[in-house]
């Protein structure tokens, strides 16, 4: 459990973060949203010392993180900066590996441990183990980025915009991987971006930020249906508003029996994709499968009761 | 780089003939030496001298990098700041006096010979060397630097294994610069009878025999250019490596 207490952060008296308090669950994924100089980098560095707070402190499981060593604390937490910050005179596989060297791992585990990542981020070990960061492009540079913070395999992760450089179809996949890896391993997550379907996609908690104040820290459902502020409101978007809350209700909660025409979803799409399929093909159902079986369909009419229905419960 | 394949081979080449086999060059040289004097400067052999003055040179370049980039390191870091202006104005002096006036002066204190030719090429060469390694050490990627406190270095550790590095190509610049003015300074020590190829030349001026001139100025100039040449090679390198 992170505790983060009344934390504040001045700039010649200006606060950059100001009284900032939240609770964060060990193993969940906070995502905090805000526009830009809204103080999110500033929060996220505190976290690891790399900029000390004005007042307030930090507790990871109960113990204040002023109490260690400021590069001990940090090589037990992953870094993804804002705009990778690789070593430009180190290969990949040597950026990638730079904590666990640190922590004195032996050069085969550390090796295996690069490929492992590289594999997963979809760059091709073969070929990018030896390339200088110099001869990659800018994605490629950040999912480098990204292991290397993943390396050691850390019970705490700050990532800071770690996938702003990737296009759409890339950034998805990045996203289930984080995704996926974070259930497998049970870690920790705060990531900073100021994407807000990105922090409803990944987040259990979303953290919104504003002139330096946290003004919403809640579940992805209750900052779209019950946002704080005008701003909360603005930053979730009215026009996108019922879609992002049907894109996180997995199509299998409504499944019903039955037969519809045209292609089938799986039961893992959200109803935001079942909508989208409807609306395009013109059909008012959806056949939904599980593991390539027909398990029922998704109607239109369903659809649009259960958005009624979440957005004014 | 077309140019330079043959160059440098062929000024290497040339170098060495000079260095070990002067006397095939009695037949060049000859119309410029003095009616009735030697052509090919025999006091004293070329290669011993060539191999004091070079060591001289590599000596005071030597403590000239260490003094300078150990200042540099330490007025990068926060609690060094406030010496920045201090040690410029050091290095700087060392740079304004006048070689022949800094030989003249460690005369009496270090007496003839290598000594103060040693301390005038050491001053000399502080400055370029300090200067490059200050702007190389202040002016790195802030993302990369912020990386390598997040990732857990400690300050020795950040040092080590990212700033110097990441300085090394502009430091050795600085180093090249120094060098290459060592290398020409050094001929003055012979003044003061330091044994440098200064020897051959001011030998030459002596007796007015302008082949011993001749000869000394192509050796030392010769070795000048292809050490700059090596130098610069060696930072093409290493900018290609660390990404430019
Ligand atoms: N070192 C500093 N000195 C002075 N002001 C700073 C410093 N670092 C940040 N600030 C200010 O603090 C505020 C918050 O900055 P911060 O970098 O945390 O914003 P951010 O939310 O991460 O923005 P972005 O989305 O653009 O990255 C900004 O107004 C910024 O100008
Ligand atoms: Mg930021």
């Amino acid at each position: 459990m992170i505790e983060i207490d009344k934390i504040t952060r001045l700039y010649n008296g200006v606060p950059a973060v100001d009284a900032v308090t939240m609770t964060i669950e060990t193993g969940t994924v906070t995502v905090i949203v805000g526009t830009s100089g809204s103080g999110k980098t500033t929060l996220l560095r505190m976290i690891n010392r790399l900029e000390e707070p004005s007042s307030g402190e930090v507790r990871i499981n109960g113990e204040s993180t002023l109490t260690i060593k400021p590069h001990i604390l940090r090589r037990r937490i992953g870094y993804a900066i804002q705009g990778h910050g690789l070593f430009p005179h180190h290969t990949v596989a040597r950026n990638i590996g730079a904590v666990p060297e640190l922590l004195n791992w032996s050069a085969d585990k550390i090796s295996a441990r690069v490929d492992e990542l590289l594999t997963l981020f979809s760059m091709e070990p073969e070929t990018f183990r030896n390339r200088y960061p110099g001869e990659l492009s800018g994605g490629q540079q950040q999912r480098v980025g990204v292991a290397r913070a993943l390396a050691s395999r850390p019970d705490l992760l700050l990532m800071d915009e770690p996938f702003g450089a990737l296009d759409p179809v890339i950034r998805t996949r990045a996203q289930d991987d984080l995704r996926r890896i974070q259930k497998q391993l049970g870690s920790t997550i705060i990531l900073v971006t100021h994407d807000m379907e990105e922090a409803i996609r990944l987040a259990d908690r979303v953290a919104v930020m504003d002139s330096g104040q946290l003004v919403q820290h809640g579940t992805p459902a209750e900052i779209i249906t019950r946002p704080a502020t005008e701003f909360v409101a603005d930053m979730v978007g009215r026009v996108e508003r019922p879609l992002r809350l049907l894109s996180l209700v997995p199509v299998s909660e409504l499944v019903e029996e039955g037969v519809a025409e045209g292609e089938a979803l799986p039961v893992e799409a959200s109803l935001r994709d079942a909508l989208s399929a409807c609306l395009w093909t013109g059909r008012a159902a959806v056949p939904v499968e599980q593991d390539g079986v027909l398990v029922g369909r998704v109607t239109f009419e369903a659809i649009r009761a259960r958005a009624r229905a979440r957005a004014h419960p | 780089m077309r140019i330079g394949t043959f160059l440098r081979p062929a000024l290497t080449l040339l170098l060495l003939a000079l260095v070990l086999r002067p006397v095939w060059f009695t037949p060049l040289f000859a119309p410029f030496a003095s009616a009735g004097g030697p052509v090919i400067y025999e006091r004293a052999s070329l290669l011993s001298l060539s191999i004091s003055h070079l060591g001289l040179v590599a000596a005071a370049s030597a403590a000239a990098t260490l003094v300078a980039v150990t200042l540099a390191i330490l007025v990068t870091r926060p609690a060094g700041a406030a010496f920045l202006p201090l040690s410029r104005t050091i290095t700087n002096m060392g740079q304004t006096f006048p070689p022949v006036a800094v030989l003249a002066l460690a005369v009496p204190a270090l007496g003839f010979g290598a000594g103060p030719t040693l301390v005038a090429l050491f001053l000399y060469g502080l400055l370029p060397i300090f200067e490059n390694a200050i702007v190389a050490l202040s002016t790195l990627p802030p993302a990369t630097m912020e990386a390598a406190r997040g990732i857990g270095l400690n300050r020795w550790q950040q040092l080590v294994r990212v700033e110097l590095p990441l300085a090394l190509p502009v430091t050795l610049t600085g180093i090249r610069l120094s060098v290459v003015i060592a290398l020409g300074t050094a001929t003055l020590g012979s003044t003061v009878a330091a044994r440098t190829l200064g020897e051959v030349i001011i030998a030459g001026l002596l007796t007015n025999n302008t082949a011993f001139v001749l000869q000394g100025g192509l050796i030392v100039g010769l070795f000048a250019v292809l050490i700059y040449d090596a130098l610069v090679q060696l930072e093409t390198r290493l900018v290609r490596r660390t990404g430019g």
